[in-house]
């Protein structure tokens, strides 16, 4: 396995009841680059995204198998703590979904369920977390107000500061811009191009133009399996697979 | 006209004419309590116990019954938000969509018909068992039983409608399934448990089968957990069975005090749960 | 928050479990069918029939849903099917306002209202136009009658059956009516032969709802219907149903031998009675909603 993988995956299954969503799913994600997973709908893309910070298991009736090697740790093995696994890894819905809570409570959140520092302290990790999603200017003078009054694009910053807050290692992506104007969506992928450099991001998105602009790395999938993965320049120009070209071509048109 | 289109007047009316009669019900009741209980409520009515021979004609006053309520109300709905609140949380966020939740949520269902004389009933031979007398404690506990159905229906409700959106997130912070019940699902669901509190409140406030058995009472305020109780409604019932006219008509005064104790819950409930769901999202 | 679950879900259980053992001295002595239907009440002489207050109870209820379930019914229609949005949003907080009234209110504004109302003006007519009609005929009415308990009940289980039966109306879709509207048909028409149609089961199951929450009622009753422990003939007859047998009696509970075990044993009865007609209405409204 190459050095620079944060994640490792190997022979991933999920099944939800007797249907298999996932099919031996095996692929290393890189650190510090931005991966993007492509696919039609239903192919299982967000549930592979779901896999990685053990947020597919609750479901009702949900079964994993195979490995997901985060770092150094499988974080499937028996005995692990699996909210620990959740702080590491941080996932970016597609619907904005703020707490009800006020614009400080909703980036406090997760630093105050794990103790992390004091009043002083907490109030710099917001205010540096917002300053990373570029909200900051926008709502410092009203930071008790809640966060349900937010437009869309701030609600989205403001899960994704939120989600920075617990200072997580990896940022999981689930079609982070299909519910924003295209404002606040070029803003989201300029904040996911700038936070590769200190996280390994994972994007799902089912716009292909949007993987071009940010992905370094793309994997492809369809019913399940992984199909195809690799560089992003090399996917899109010239996939080795006729059904990511298909695919590809579709999506251009 | 035709045949048909009379008819359909006919339905029209008759439908509009039955809700007016339910209306004017309501009317005539509020209008009979206001009308004659006005008469009779005065400062001293509220502010004094009543003296010995009060349900005999003489002098005094309620407040050893408005107390008694507002006390026993208080106490039985803590009680019950001090069991309900927890159940409905568990179904929602431990238990929601499973087997056990459906039959949970099916016993309690069934516990929601169970007339107060029963509970009454049961309350009272609860007392005897632990030996206690009549009292505040044993009328708290049995109106809290009581009101338990009532509160979490109307909580579990709400607490159903919160997306599970809500819950992936919180996980996918690191939280734990305790966190998120209590920190963001409950956070979302304050208008709802707000509503069933004071609802199950202005219930077993104005519930008198539930009390007969086991809250005794008194001429006086309680003092103590131990002490029995008077409540408003056994205090209109006393006050209507004797056969003193005065007294018949010092009862509509209760009356409408008790009546007016449950309005103001029912609109604190609007505006509280306003106030403390700013947040909800 | 396991414990309060499991605590709440069991605690129907452990009531009706806690009244039969309570009963069980007086089941034990005398059978359960002698008891149910026993025709004496004489705690004194050991008797312990709770037949005629079974009947009281009947008698009541009868009366009660006979003048609600239409009023009801068509109040609902009018609320679900005519009433305007911004009137329904008036009128739905009323009846939430007569469901909070409580139970000791009714039964004084009966007292006031009702009872001279049948003693007054109902019973004479009925003693002078309906003699010769069975159940209607009056002899000696004071106004404390199955006929005042039975409307007093019939105006407190109105907003339970409204309640629920307007909101089954509101829950057959849209496109039903549509459909038959678009064939010609009257407002009427489509009410009666498709809403109400896909309606039915939930319906029913109002009315059985609003059929168990009269069942139960005490105080309102307990105040007007005369408590008298004698089999009624007609609707001017006072009547003693099982909740006012259990209220006015717990006094005495503990003097006379078993009579303890009696009124514990009338509360059982009057549980199982209850939750047969619960259970059976939320049963109808679960499979009705699955179809």
């Amino acid at each position: 396995m190459s050095d620079d993988s944060h994640i490792r995956i190997r022979d991933l299954n999920l099944f939800y009841d007797d249907a298999q969503v996932l099919k031996d799913v095996s692929v290393s994600i890189h650190s510090l680059h931005v991966t993007a997973i492509i696919g039609a709908s239903g192919c299982g893309k967000t549930s592979l995204l779901k896999c990685i910070n053990r947020l597919a298991e609750l479901a009702p009736r949900a079964r994993v198998t195979g490995e997901v090697i985060v770092g150094n740790q499988d974080i499937y093995a028996r005995g692990v703590d699996v909210t620990a696994v959740r702080k590491r890894i941080g996932l970016i819905a597609q619907k904005p979904t703020p707490l009800p809570m006020s614009i400080f409570e909703n980036v406090a959140y997760g630093p105050r369920i794990y103790g992390m520092g004091s009043k002083k302290k907490l109030r710099e990790t917001v205010e540096r977390c917002l300053k990373t999603v570029g909200l900051w200017d926008e709502v410092k003078a009203r930071l008790k107000d809640p966060a349900g009054r937010l437009s869309i694009g701030q609600q989205q910053r403001l899960c994704l500061a939120r989600g920075l807050a617990v200072e997580p290692e990896v940022l999981l992506f689930d079609e982070p811009t299909s519910s924003l104007d295209p404002n606040s969506a070029l803003r989201i992928e300029r904040a996911i191009v700038e936070l590769k450099s200190n996280y390994t991001c994972v994007v799902v998105t089912h716009n292909l133009v949007q993987a071009r602009r940010i992905a370094d790395h793309v994997l492809f999938m369809s019913d399940g399996k992984l199909v195809e993965h690799g560089a992003a320049d090399a996917m899109f120009d010239s996939p080795r697979e006729a059904q990511t070209q298909a695919y590809i071509m579709d999506e251009s048109l | 006209m035709t045949r048909r289109k009379l008819l359909d007047r006919l339905l029209k009316v008759t439908s509009a004419a039955s809700m007016g009669v339910v209306v004017a019900a309501l009317a005539a009741i509020l209008w009979t309590i206001i009308s004659k209980g006005a008469k009779s409520l005065n400062w001293s009515l509220i502010t004094q116990v009543p003296k010995g021979d009060f349900y005999t004609g003489g002098g005094g006053g309620i407040a050893n019954a408005i107390l008694g309520s507002i006390y026993l109300g208080i106490g039985a709905t803590l009680l019950a938000l001090a069991i309900g609140l927890p159940t409905v949380l568990y179904l929602r966020t431990y238990a929601d969509r499973s087997r056990f939740a459906s039959v949970v949520r099916g016993l309690l269902d069934v516990l929601w018909g169970v007339p107060s004389i029963v509970f009454g009933a049961f309350g009272f031979t609860l007392m005897i068992y632990l030996g206690m007398r009549a009292s505040l404690l044993a009328g708290i506990i049995t109106v809290a039983m009581f009101e338990l159905p009532i509160m979490i229906r109307a909580m579990d409700l709400v607490m159903r409608m919160v997306p599970h959106e809500l819950d992936e997130v919180s996980y996918g912070l690191g939280a734990t399934r305790c966190e998120t019940a209590i920190k963001v699902i409950a956070r979302q669901a304050i208008p709802g448990i707000v509503t069933g509190a004071l609802l199950a409140f202005g219930r077993g406030i104005g519930d008198a089968a539930s009390v007969l058995f086991t809250a005794g009472f008194t001429d006086r305020i309680p003092e103590s957990l131990t002490q029995p109780a008077a409540t408003l409604p056994l205090a209109i019932f006393f006050q209507m069975g004797t056969p003193f006219k005065e007294v018949q008509d010092r009862a509509y005064g209760a009356a409408l005090v008790l009546v007016m104790i449950v309005l103001v819950t029912s609109v604190a409930s609007r505006v509280l749960s306003a106030r403390l769901g700013r947040y909800v999202v | 928050m396991l414990a309060t679950t499991l605590f709440s879900g069991m605690l129907v259980v452990v009531i009706a479990v806690a009244l039969y053992a309570r009963s069980r001295p007086l089941i034990a002595s005398k059978s359960l069918s002698a008891i149910i239907f026993g025709a004496n009440w004489k705690p004194s002489a050991g008797e312990f029939g709770l037949g005629p207050f079974i009947i009281g109870t009947a008698w009541v209820t009868a009366v009660a849903a006979i003048i609600a379930v239409p009023l009801c019914i068509f109040a609902s229609i009018y609320l679900a099917e005519y009433a305007a949005p911004r009137t329904r949003s008036i009128l739905k907080p009323l009846i939430d306002l007569l469901a909070g009234i409580p139970s000791v209110v009714y039964g004084a504004w009966a007292a006031l209202v009702i009872v001279p109302l049948i003693a007054d003006h109902l019973g004479p007519y009925a003693q002078a136009h309906l003699k010769r009609i069975p159940l209607l005929n009056a002899e000696y009415v004071t106004g404390y009658s199955v006929l005042a308990g039975g409307i007093v009940l019939a105006v407190m289980i109105c907003p339970v059956i409204i309640s629920v039966a307007e909101e089954v109306l509101r829950a057959v879709p849209q496109d039903y009516r549509d459909a038959s509207y678009a064939v010609g048909a009257t407002r009427l028409e489509t009410i009666t032969k498709v809403v109400i149609r896909r309606a039915l089961r939930g319906l029913m199951a109002a009315v059985v709802l609003g059929i168990s929450r009269a069942l139960g009622e005490t105080m309102a009753v307990l105040m007007v219907v005369g408590n008298v422990a004698a089999l009624p003939k007609s609707v001017f007859d006072p009547a003693y149903p099982l909740p006012a047998l259990i209220a006015n009696n717990y006094g005495e509970m503990m003097s006379i031998p078993l009579y303890d075990s009696a009124l514990l044993c009338a509360a059982l009865v009057l549980l199982v009675i209850v939750l047969f007609f619960n259970v059976a209405a939320r049963l109808v409204l679960v499979r009705g909603a699955s179809r």
